[in-house]
This record gives structure tokens, C-alpha cells and sequence, in this order.
């Protein structure tokens, strides 16, 4: 079983309402957010372009934060999720410097906080908020082993980049171009 | 001058923590929102949804609001159910449950009083003393004046309220901004061309359209949530858009064509694809055979209106004109011109709306899958009372014989009615606003200064303290959607659908809902028979029962779907139609106009130019908010605090700004914003334009986050044009420039 996430940035318009999803579905205090929209724009007036990216932890495969986690309260969990065990984590921050997409902060209560794929959700058949707020329905989540999941099929006929390749850490949102 | 009525700031007791930022929060290591933020995310099988719908625009979406085991507000989730949302919320829906917790919220009844040295200042009341106040004054202008010298300015379900109040009292004095100020000129447009509205939600099937052509809307920035979905699925199904905007819109970005108009030319443009359409016999001949009128003489009307005349006013290319006519012909009768919102941009609304209408017509676009479609609302009958009273005078009177084709009061002249040196034969003297923050929903804020100065009496019903509740004498302070019952939804559509909206929790602080505020009023008027029940559940359960339901039903489903009773969706092939029109036809040259002696088919006519070194300010809509009503909202603060001035990077190099410098911005006449905005360079707009977003730069400092963050688009419109036809007011006529020195700060210096 693999989680993963795509984003349409053709449908994307940008609009948050994600980010807001998150946060009521999380109790992500006011401040913060565990994920958040990026605009592109490209070219010159009147020949442009542009996109927007929702983003948030990519879940990669090869994780540096679960790498350099001192007390192993970053690990990956079933499905590849990767999760902070908040009774665990002693806030040192070691994780968010190592993570090449910026997904990760300090919750006021002292621990790391991040995106968990809505884990609470997951678990019992549903997707995360973010997927099912979406007025756009430009993200789609499933499992890449399961040829028939929303994610494995919005794949499966589009071109699509991910981000920081370069860092090798084998990032699990994937993004339509 | 001493002033009769001064602004009062009203003050916010406690919670520093909102003024808090960021880095503050991380330092001190400390939740400060303990109550709202703590625990742990549940599954929704732990929550308990009750049903209503979204108060934070005018879409309505139905909604569930998920209360927990503590009876805290966890969050709201569109109702599945639901046309109008599909069970998805737009960022504002899900954030509204900010309104609710903002605890910049008005908490009790607030009268104001004058000190020994002449300052205002708002006192605490009870309900039971600033109810008996207002009607009071409501009895005393009765008496003095008559009942229509009080006039009301109405919004969305709280003015609702209002105006039944006001009605029952004997005044039909009002006027809502959503109408002069917004909607009014399509309204006009399409009734001339159609005999028909176009109402809300708007009866547009992008779901199903083959090309959208978008004039100055911008889907995905307005959040009009079901046209951003149906955009989306027309982006799937490869649908052809064309977007017409001044500004690198975001459907612009996801269109085929985008063309760059020059902003006040829209309806050269238009003509010249009429003319493209007709001279190219690219129009759809049965259509316009079976159903129109006029056609020959449009055809003789827009014979020079060539794409290279309109090139040389619009600066689109004729090629692009061309290519964009035909690529609408090849996919009618399958396209959407969208007849836009909010349309007051250059006194000339009317005429561009009615270019519009005409060309869906020459395509056929009416009446057919991809086009609009026939929409349909369920009735509801009204809770027995006895007849309104008859007023003497209303709205219509105030505009002494001027847009005799408004159907519906013009914010402007009842506002200039209340001012004595403009001698209106009917002179208001008090006033009662819900829902509407008038001063920033209105343009040229002077005429409102002036006119909150004339009245004698100002009563202001609102969630939230806003520019408007400074102003009052009593501030009634509503509670939020999530706390009341409330007027059933019902919303026009494919089919028709209602939604009920009841409380999940019991209002914060000393807020009551809108109608037990109004209801109160009516008692102590001895308006009884208008309100002939206790609690406002036995209205909508009488209403449910009428239509087949209850509310016991309603209250488990929260949306309910009818089947429709007056046919199909669409057309039939040729089938016999008879438009609601002089004619019986679509007048694609208006009978009504040239009754009532305007231009029977729209003329081009050109409009000022921006001034040396000032730019046109065109202004719209973020994603994020709504109005000027939401900018405290700390989930939506949190996403957008402030706006900013977009500038195109030549306009930049000239004055030499740079991205995220401040600016002042100073326009025509001298105005001036009352804080900096921030400069973004960006390639997406024209150079002769700026852009803002509407609804930032609050100059109340009781709006904890939304004061002073950005700058208002509104402070800018001092000059407006107002539309002959029907009394719609032009905003897009200002022209700024930019100040990099504060002169806010010169003019204290000096003094």
C-alpha cells in the first residue's frame, strides 16, 4: 500500500479552501497551516501563463526527517504516511531544517506538526478534507498499488512533474501538469 | 463642524492574543487559543451535524455544522445534497465558522450617549432598552413625518427581516446595494431582451457548455461556488474559454483565448462580434427566425461596427476578434456568455449587459444544453398575515421621475433624499440598516457622511461592529448563522431545491437572532398579526408543511429537492416559445427601451481617460473573502490579511517602485487612502490599469486584525456614473496615482 496525492494545477484557482479545511479538521491553531498555495506565473504580458500548486508533506519514500529525527518520533507509517508522535518529540527542529518543501512548524504546544494525509480520516475509508473540499476536485488521494484508486487513476493518462527531485527523497505528491 | 452624529470606536474588551503575531506565538511556546484548538481530530461519527446554510456570501450553500461532545463548533461541511454547494464549501463556508468565534463579535445592545465635552461614545443596554428606543423613534417619525421617511437599507437574510418589519410599519423607502451597486444593470439587460431575469444562482449551464465566455467575471476569484465547479468540469470536458479582462484573471490562465481589453470598451468589443456573427452569416438562422425581433434593423445598426473599428478603441486585434466570433458560432448553440455580477462599471452597464444578451441570442444560446438554462425555484408560501399597508410614497418616488426601468430602490438617491439641500420632494429622516456595510458597499463616501449627518435617527442591526455601526444611535447585535433560525433557503436551479438553517449552538455573548430582534420591535409597535407566532421554528415548520415536508424533516436532511413543474430544462427543437416581452420575442432591438426613449440597441460611446500619471483603478474579488465582511475573520485573515496595488512592471520602472513597497494611493479628486497598500509587480495587468481587491483597508480600529491592512478600493470611487436606464451606479471611473511619502502624516504635521 502506498498513499499518494495528485494535484491538478490545470483546475487548481488557488482559492485556500484547503488550507481552511485542514485547519478546522486539525485544530490547526490560527498562524499555521499544514498546507498552503503556490502561484506561478510565467511569461510577459500578454503571453502568459500560470498555475497554482496546493502543497503540503510530500510523504516521501526516502524521508529525510524521519532520517535525522533524534528520538524517532518521526517515523512512516502504514501506507507511507509520515507522522510525528507528539508525545515523543522534543521540538528541536531538526526535522524542519532537513525538509526540503518546508512542511513542517512549531505547534504552540511545543511539538512539530505537519500534514497527516487526515490519518483519522484515512483510516476508516475517507479522504483527507483537503480532497474532499476541494470545489475544484483538482486533488485526488489513494493508493498507488490499487489500479482503480482516484489517484492511481488521475495518473494514469497525464503528464506530471514533483517537486525537488533533485533532494532524492522520492516525494509522493504528484502534480498534473 | 461640530458633527450631530461622530463615528464611535467601539472598543474590544481583553484577548490581546488576536494582536499577536506569528513569531510571538512560537516564542512564548504557549497555545493561546486553548479552547477552540484543543484535543485531538475526531472522526465525524464523534460530532453531531445540524443543518443549515452558509451565511458568508449570497450563494447560500447548504452546510453541516459538526458540534462536539463539549458542544464546541468543530467545523462546517457542505451538504452533500446540496446544488447549490455539492457538499463542497468554498474557503469562506469552511472558515465561517470564524464568524462565530471572533471575539470581536458586538456582545450586547449599544446606545449611544454624549459626554459633557460633546464626544460620543456607545453604553451598554439591554435589549429591553434599545428595542423600546427604536420603536420609540419609529413611532416619533410615524408621527412627525409619516412612516416612509424611514428608510432602510437591506442585505441578504437579516435585511429580509428588516423589511418585513419595515413593510408591516408602512415604509417601502429601501434600497440594497446588491442591486445599484451590483446587479442591477443585468437585471434590466436580460428582462429588456428576454422578459425574463437572470436570477441567483444564475441559470448558467457551464457544466455542460462547449465554450464560457467570461467579460470582466472572474470564476475562481468570485468563489460563486457552483460556477467554480461547473468551470472545473468544463476544464475536463476540454471546453473552449474565452476570457475578455484588462487583467490576467485566474480563468483567464486556464483559457484559450484571453484578450486584453482596454478597460471601457467592452461593448465596441461586443458589437464587433455581433457585427462578425451577422456579416458572416455565422449566426443561428432558425433561432433568430423563430424567436426574435429586430433583427434587420441590427443588422443595419451594427454594419460599420467592424472588428478593425473596434481594434483601434479596444486594442484587440481584428484577427483575434474574428477568431474568437467564429470559435463561439462553431460551438452554439452550446456557449455561455456570462451575464457577469457585479456589472456597474461605467454608467453604461445596461447597454453592455444588453450587447451581451443579443449576442446569446445570435447564437442561440438560450434555452439549450451548454447555454442557460430555463432554471426553476420552488414557491413557498408566505406565513398567514394581514396585507402590508399601502405607503403613500417608496423607493421608486425618491428618483423623481429618473431609471424609469429600476426595479428596485437606488442606494444613492434614497441617501441623497436624506440630505435637505438636494430638496428631494420626499425627505427621509432616519434610517435602519441590516447586512450591509453601507459606507464601504456604496460609492463616494462623502454623500453618506453627509447624509448620516441629516437624519435624525440611525438604528443598525449586524454581526459584527463595521464602519456602518459607527454611525448608529443603536447598535442590535445579531448573532451569527450558526447560532439562529432563520428564513428557508430556497435557491433557483436545474431543479429546486430548499435548505433549513437552525441553530448548532446557542448565541455567544447577548446576540439574539434577526428575528426575534425585529419581531421584538414589531410587538412594541403593535405590529402582532405580522408576527403571529413565538418561536420562528413555527413558521418554517407551517412553511415545510405546505410543500410536503416538516421540520423534523429537515432537520435530518437539511436540503430537500423537488421535481420540476414547469417542463424541461431546455428548448425543445423548434419549439413554440412566447418571451415575456412587448413583442412576445427576444428583442434584439427593445421595444422598451425606445418607449422610454433610450438607445434601442447598444452604442459604443466613449468614456474619460486617466488624467497624466494616474492609472484607471479596476477592482475585484479574492477567493478568501466576501465584501467587506469578512476581513476579521481570523481563518480568513490568516489566508489573506491585506490587499495590494497590482502594477504592471513599465508603470513600476517609471515611478520606480518595487515589489512590496508602500504606497499611497491619491486619486482624481484628491482623495487619499488612509494606509498603505502594498505594491505587486506583476505582468498580469495592462499599464494604463491598477487592481485591488474590494474589502480591505478598514479604518475601525475595533476590527482587531482587519484594521488598517491594506488600502480601500472604496475610499478611491469618489466619482461615479450613474446609468440613465436604470439608476445603476459606474465605478470604474476613478484614476489614481501613487504617493511614496505618508500625507496622512503631512497634514498632522501641519497641524
Amino acid at each position: 500500500m502506498r498513499y499518494a496525492m495528485a494535484i491538478d494545477t490545470n483546475k487548481c484557482v488557488g482559492c485556500a479552501d484547503c488550507v481552511v479545511a485542514c485547519q478546522t479538521e486539525n485544530l490547526v491553531p490560527h498562524g499555521f497551516s499544514r498546507d498552503w498555495i503556490v502561484e506561478k506565473v510565467d511569461g510577459t504580458y500578454p503571453n502568459l501563463d500560470m498555475a497554482f500548486q496546493s502543497e503540503r508533506c510530500n510523504h516521501c519514500e526516502n524521508a529525510p526527517c524521519v532520517r535525522c529525527c533524534p528520538t524517532g518520533s518521526s517515523h512512516i507509517a502504514e501506507g507511507g504516511i509520515v507522522l510525528v508522535t507528539h508525545d515523543e518529540c522534543i521540538g528541536c527542529g531538526a526535522c524542519i531544517e532537513s525538509c526540503p518543501y518546508d512542511a513542517r512548524y512549531v505547534h504552540p504546544d511545543g511539538y512539530v506538526d505537519k500534514c497527516t494525509f487526515c490519518i483519522h480520516r484515512v483510516d476508516k475509508g475517507e479522504n483527507p478534507a483537503c480532497v474532499d473540499v476541494c470545489p475544484t476536485y483538482c486533488l485526488h488521494f489513494g493508493d498507488l498499488d490499487d489500479p482503480n484508486s482516484d489517484v492511481s487513476k488521475a495518473l494514469k493518462d497525464r503528464n506530471w512533474y514533483v517537486l525537488a527531485p533533485e533532494a532524492g527523497t522520492k516525494p509522493q505528491l504528484y502534480f498534473l501538469r | 463642524m461640530k458633527t450631530r452624529r461622530q463615528f464611535i470606536k467601539i472598543s474590544t474588551a481583553g484577548v490581546g492574543a488576536a494582536a499577536l503575531g506569528l513569531q510571538a506565538l512560537n516564542m512564548t511556546g504557549a497555545n493561546l487559543f486553548p479552547d477552540q484548538f484543543s484535543g485531538d481530530p475526531v472522526s465525524d461519527e464523534d460530532l453531531t451535524p445540524y443543518p443549515t446554510y452558509c451565511e458568508v456570501c449570497f450563494w447560500k450553500c447548504a452546510a453541516w455544522s459538526y458540534v462536539d461532545k463539549k458542544g464546541k463548533i468543530r467545523k462546517v461541511v457542505g451538504n452533500a445534497n446540496d446544488p447549490n454547494s455539492n457538499g463542497r464549501l468554498c474557503p469562506r463556508g469552511t472558515g465561517g465558522i470564524g464568524m462565530y468565534y471572533d471575539e470581536d463579535r458586538l456582545k450586547t445592545p449599544l446606545i449611544r450617549e454624549t459626554k459633557k465635552d460633546g464626544t460620543h461614545y456607545f453604553r451598554k443596554a439591554s435589549w429591553d432598552e434599545a428595542l423600546g428606543l427604536v420603536a420609540s423613534k419609529m413611532k416619533e417619525i410615524k408621527e412627525k413625518y409619516g412612516p416612509e421617511a424611514f428608510g432602510y437599507f437591506n442585505h441578504g437574510n437579516p435585511g429580509t427581516h428588516l423589511e418585513h418589519l419595515m413593510r408591516a410599519y408602512g415604509s417601502e423607502t429601501n434600497a440594497e446595494p446588491a442591486y445599484a451597486q451590483c446587479r442591477g444593470p443585468r437585471s434590466a439587460a436580460y428582462y429588456a431582451t428576454y422578459g425574463a431575469y437572470i436570477g441567483s444562482p444564475e441559470n448558467t449551464d457551464i457544466r455542460d457548455t462547449r465554450c464560457l465566455v467570461l467579460i470582466g467575471s472572474h470564476i475562481g476569484e468570485n468563489m460563486h461556488n457552483t460556477q467554480v465547479q461547473e468551470m472545473s468540469m468544463a476544464i475536463d470536458q476540454k471546453a473552449t474559454i474565452i476570457t475578455v479582462d484588462p487583467r490576467f484573471s485566474t480563468p483567464a490562465a486556464k483559457s484559450k483565448y484571453w484578450l486584453p481589453i482596454k478597460p471601457a470598451t467592452d461593448i465596441a468589443l461586443l458589437m464587433a462580434w455581433i457585427h462578425v456573427l451577422i456579416y458572416e452569416e455565422l449566426y443561428n438562422k432558425d433561432f433568430v427566425k423563430k424567436y426574435t425581433f429586430g433583427f434587420d434593423q441590427l443588422k443595419k445598426h451594427v454594419k460599420n461596427m467592424t472588428p478593425e473599428w473596434a481594434y483601434g478603441i479596444t486594442t484587440i486585434s481584428p484577427d483575434l476578434i474574428r477568431r474568437t466570433a467564429r470559435e463561439m458560432a462553431g460551438h452554439a448553440p452550446s456557449v455561455v456568455i456570462h451575464p457577469g455580477r457585479h456589472v456597474v462599471w461605467y454608467g453604461d452597464d445596461t447597454q453592455r449587459e444588453r450587447a451581451m444578451a443579443i449576442l446569446t441570442a445570435l447564437l442561440g444560446a438560450w434555452g439549450k444544453r451548454g447555454s442557460l438554462y430555463l432554471p426553476e425555484a420552488k414557491h413557498l408560501p408566505h406565513f398567514p398575515q394581514p396585507k402590508y399597508p399601502e405607503p403613500k410614497w417608496m423607493w421608486k418616488d425618491v428618483n423623481e421621475g429618473k431609471y424609469p426601468l429600476a426595479t428596485m430602490g437606488i442606494t444613492t438617491e434614497i441617501i441623497k433624499a436624506s440630505i435637505p439641500r438636494y430638496k428631494n420632494k420626499h425627505q427621509v429622516k432616519a434610517w435602519f440598516s441590516a447586512g450591509t456595510n453601507l459606507p464601504l458597499s456604496m460609492p463616494d463616501k462623502r454623500l453618506f457622511q453627509e447624509a448620516v449627518q441629516s437624519i435624525e435617527f440611525f438604528a443598525v442591526m449586524d454581526t459584527m461592529p463595521m464602519e456602518v455601526t459607527g454611525y448608529a444611535d443603536v447598535v442590535l447585535p445579531e448573532a451569527t448563522y450558526l447560532e439562529r433560525y432563520d428564513l428557508l433557503r430556497s435557491a433557483q436551479g436545474r431543479y429546486p431545491s430548499i435548505a433549513l438553517r437552525m441553530p448548532s449552538v446557542k448565541p455567544k455573548y447577548d446576540s439574539k437572532p434577526g428575528w426575534w430582534i425585529m419581531k421584538q420591535i414589531g410587538e412594541r409597535l403593535g405590529l402582532h398579526d405580522y408576527y403571529n407566532y413565538n418561536d420562528y421554528s413555527e413558521v418554517i415548520d407551517w412553511q415545510l408543511k405546505q410543500v410536503g415536508s416538516s421540520l423534523d424533516e429537515m432537520k435530518k436532511i437539511g436540503v430537500k429537492k423537488f421535481e420540476r413543474e414547469t417542463g424541461p430544462l431546455y428548448l425543445a427543437h423548434n419549439e413554440d416559445f412566447t418571451f415575456n416581452t412587448n413583442t412576445g420575442k427576444v428583442e434584439l432591438y427593445s421595444t422598451e427601451f425606445q418607449e422610454a426613449g433610450f438607445d434601442p440597441m447598444p452604442v459604443y460611446t466613449p468614456h474619460p481617460e486617466p488624467p497624466q500619471s494616474h492609472y484607471r483603478l479596476i477592482y475585484g474579488r479574492s477567493p478568501m473573502h466576501t465584501f467587506s465582511r469578512t476581513q476579521n475573520n481570523h481563518y480568513l485573515w490568516d489566508l489573506q490579511k491585506q490587499n495590494s496595488v497590482w502594477v504592471h512592471p513599465s508603470v513600476a520602472s517609471l515611478w520606480s517602485l518595487k515589489q512590496g513597497d508602500k504606497v499611497w494611493l491619491k486619486n482624481q479628486d484628491d482623495a487619499v487612502t488612509d494606509f498603505p497598500v502594498e505594491v505587486r509587480v506583476t505582468e498580469r495587468i495592462r499599464w494604463d490599469s491598477v487592481y485591488m481587491v474590494h474589502g480591505f483597508g478598514h479604518s475601525d480600529k475595533h476590527l482587531s486584525r482587519a484594521y488598517g491592512r491594506g488600502a480601500s478600493d472604496e475610499k478611491m470611487i469618489t466619482h461615479y456614473a450613474m446609468d440613465p436606464i436604470m439608476g445603476g451606479t459606474g465605478m470604474r471611473i476613478n484614476f489614481v496615482t501613487f504617493l511614496k511619502d505618508n500625507p496622512n502624516k503631512k497634514k498632522e504635521d501641519k497641524a
